[in-house]
């Protein structure tokens, strides 16, 4: 168990991982029991094992691609490696999902915030992944840490969405700006943008409604929204979050993709990840455009928001196989 | 369109088999992998993908295909078949309480659409059933849940009922029922709070919902983007509730919605409607035997042909298509055709119904401003020009004028010639297309076991269009 010792080997870390454990124990036993029964059971490394194994990551919605790509990379190192033993193979499927992620990089959850600027973050997704929410609890972070935030309704297309966002600015204590219902959000933005300076804001955080990004109408709204924050403030956005919802299947690549075109995305927030779905498409995301993952949401709770860490991810997923 | 990659994998792994004299299994074994793959990347739950490969796998090696003439074409109608076979025969109806309220209760994920589509589903079954719906707010959860519904409320004219957020979602339904029998109500649609299905104390307020409502509909609204995940949250709310149907919403993203195809298979509840868009009527009737078509690429003729007779006048339809297939086609046939088409939606979902027009339009946007520009660019011509095309494109004045007239430019004027000339080709060559060679051989085999509807008196040679 060498490299999953090292791997856990503060206990600060154990701890936190319990909590995602918590979140995930459903689908882990559904999915990942399977693993540790298959692994027990076989005696020798055959095909059917590797594609058994292809089929359970499958399961977890990790990428079609990216699970072809890394299971016959897993084959490569059983053979070089000379490992013989199914138990073997467990720690070797830790350590390569490890460095699928990390790829020899930092990789930081932090967000870019700093303390001499106005930094504005852009929460962009698809409808319903659970940007307004996410936003409120990141705001409640900042606020907790003694920054001046401000929430910007962007999202002046769904009914009601003004009026959420608005909720969850009293709830954590931050400013608010909107404008009316069909006003046009770059205006929004534009306004919003000076409102901070006048108010010696530190951070905004901009709502924008969800849209499919197969919708080209929309996604021009939405390069128009950068175009014009990127105008007023240099650098800006200095986050662009894009919020998936981890029931997400292979469609959360196809979103990657297409917001990423239009908006150069920093982060993802992986939201919801408290039911039985694993989220395993934000791992092809990683894998396939090097997008890090900033932050989960496990829950409806106001600091029900943490952010990634991708030990405490795999271990979550893979902690009961040992 | 939903389904459009997987069709397009479909098609490819099939390509190798069409065009085959005969299969080996090797061939098989290699589709089949590819099938499965497809499927799985589809995000069909891994199970039924399973379930799938192995039973298209068992009749594809029979020797019925081995000693068929065309293996390849077989070897899709079992796939389509198969695909008809796990999503289920045929439409399923909502049930619709002759005498009394009909009582529907929304249930599903946070975020899976269940405002939006209460709104859409009051919509529809008031045009459509003749009902009096009545939304009532239950979502006391989520932030301005409440004000969203009663702003839909108010965008189409349907009756709220809301007590707040202070009120027990037990205590508002219960006034909800006095409410709509005071009101004169025959609709009930009652908006719950979006839940996580292992939330038992969640789950259980649904429960008691249930049980004071007594619904005769408990639909599941289900994100068509969902992954494997879709069978654990589908089997999860059908054994505490009894789910009588589903309503797969966000099916106009890019989507394969594999979740489609999983769902009857595992669960055995059927798809009711789906969502189409974020426009409140952009509800549409699921037809699994069309999903089935689309999924191998033939285009969804059938809801083209629904939409066409829900909002056109047959008469203008077959005179416009008679001209257009003659090649006598100007500019009053332009402004027609413009005409009939936004009546029927817009102009991009239209074309993606099309079979073959499908891939052709992959990359390319179909700009709905366009249409306007064209209108005011066809108004500015005098009737005669209208009639005869030949008189703009032969007087470099009259293009002129019209420019001037429509306000846009001359270079727009070409352009819109060039279009004419080229639609009016491309009817001709649709006219004497062979329906064969547009959908590759797979078309053929299945688009045969396509129940086509067919319609007596003057709408009787439509299906004549279908291609």
């Amino acid at each position: 168990m060498g490299f999953f010792d090292k791997l856990f080997k503060s206990k600060e870390k154990r701890k936190n991982a319990q909590k995602y454990k918590l979140g995930m124990s459903k689908t882990r036993s559904g999915i990942f029991n399977n693993l540790k029964i298959l692994l027990e059971t076989t005696t020798i490394i055959t095909d059917d094992l590797f594609d058994e194994l292809e089929e359970i990551f499958i399961m977890a919605d990790i990428g079609v691609d990216t699970v072809i790509k890394f299971v016959s990379h897993l084959r490569d190192t059983v053979e070089l490696k000379g490992i013989t033993a199914p138990t073997d193979l467990k720690e070797l499927i830790i350590e390569e999902m490890f460095k699928l992620y990390v790829k020899d990089e930092i990789v930081t959850s932090n967000l870019d915030i700093r303390n001499d600027r106005i930094n504005i973050v852009l929460f962009v997704g698809v409808n319903g992944s659970g940007k307004t929410t996410t936003i409120g609890k990141v705001a409640n972070e900042y606020i907790k840490k003694g920054n001046k935030v401000l929430m910007v309704a962007g999202d002046t297309f769904r009914a009601g969405a003004i009026n959420q966002l608005k909720i969850w600015s009293e709830r954590v204590g931050a400013s608010f700006y909107s404008k009316d219902e069909g006003s046009d959000p770059s205006s929004v933005m534009f306004d919003a943008i000076q409102y901070a300076e006048e108010n010696s804001i530190d951070i905004i955080l901009c709502d924008t409604a969800g849209r499919l990004q197969n919708k080209v109408n929309l996604m021009k709204e939405l390069g128009k929204i950068n175009k014009v924050i990127a105008r007023e403030v240099e650098g800006a956005p200095h986050e662009t979050l894009l919020v998936v919802d981890a029931t997400t299947g292979q469609n959360g690549l196809s979103q990657a993709k297409i917001f990423n075109e239009v908006t150069n995305i920093s982060g993802i927030v992986l939201t919801k990840l408290d039911g039985t779905a694993k989220g395993g498409i934000v791992l092809a995301i990683k894998d396939e455009l090097n997008i890090p993952i900033k932050y989960v949401g496990l829950g409806e709770k106001i600091d029900d928001l943490e952010h990634f860490d991708i030990e405490e991810y795999i271990y979550g997923m893979f902690g009961d196989i040992f | 369109m939903a389904f459009d990659n997987l069709s397009d994998r479909l098609q490819m792994s099939l390509r190798r088999v069409t065009g085959k004299g005969r299969l080996t299994e090797k061939d098989i074994e290699e589709m089949m992998r590819e099938v499965r793959l497809s499927l799985l990347e589809a995000d069909v739950n891994f199970k039924v993908v399973k379930e799938f490969t192995k039973t298209v796998k068992e009749q594809a090696m029979g020797e019925k295909i081995l000693k068929g003439l065309n293996p390849g074409q077989q070897v899709v109608k079992i796939v389509h078949e198969e695909l008809k076979n796990i999503m289920g025969e045929k439409a399923a109806p909502l049930t619709i309480n002759m005498i009394g309220i009909t009582k529907i209760m929304m249930v599903g994920l946070q975020g899976a659409g269940k405002t939006t589509t209460a709104g859409k589903l009051a919509f529809h079954l008031r045009k459509n059933n003749n009902l009096k719906p009545l939304l009532v707010a239950l979502d006391i959860y989520r932030p301005a849940a409440i004000e969203q519904l009663k702003t839909i409320g108010a965008q189409l004219n349907v009756d709220v009922f809301e007590m707040g957020i202070f009120e027990k979602p037990q205590t508002i339904i219960k006034k909800a029922l006095e409410y709509a029998v005071s009101n004169g109500n025959n609709l009930i649609i009652a908006d719950t709070a979006g839940r996580l299905h292992i939330d038992n104390k969640m789950m259980q307020e649904l429960v008691d919902i249930k049980d004071i409502l007594k619904p005769e509909e408990v639909l599941l609204n289900l994100d068509a983007m969902t992954g494997q995940d879709a069978v654990n949250v589908a089997s999860s709310f059908h054994e505490t509730l009894s789910v009588t149907g589903a309503i797969l919403t966000k099916l106009d993203g890019d989507t394969r919605g594999g979740a489609a195809l999983s769902l009857r298979q595992v669960t055995n509840i059927p798809i009711k409607f789906v969502g189409m868009g974020e426009k409140l009527d952009q509800l549409e009737v699921f037809h699994p035997d069309r999903m089935a078509s689309r999924i191998l690429g033939m285009g969804d003729v059938l809801t083209l042909v629904d939409k066409v007779t829900e909002n056109i006048d047959e008469d203008d339809m077959m005179s416009l298509m008679e001209k257009m297939m003659s090649g006598k086609y100007n500019y009053d046939d332009y402004l027609k055709q413009l005409n009939m088409i936004k009546k029927m939606g817009s102009l991009g979902g239209m074309m993606k119904l099309i079979p073959g027009m499908n891939k052709a339009l992959k990359g390319q946007n179909i700009d709905e401003k366009q249409t306007i520009y064209i209108k005011a660019l066809i108004q500015s011509m005098t009737k005669a020009e209208r009639k005869d095309p030949k008189l703009i494109s032969r007087s470099s004045s009259r293009r002129r004028r019209v420019a001037r007239g429509s306000g846009r430019s001359v270079s727009d004027v070409n352009k819109l010639i060039q279009s004419l000339e080229q639609q009016g080709q491309m009817m001709k060559k649709m006219a004497g297309m062979d329906p064969s060679k547009m959908n590759s051989a797979s078309a053929l085999g299945a688009m045969r076991n396509t129940p086509v509807k067919q319609k007596k008196g003057k709408g009787k040679n439509r299906n004549r269009f279908r291609y």
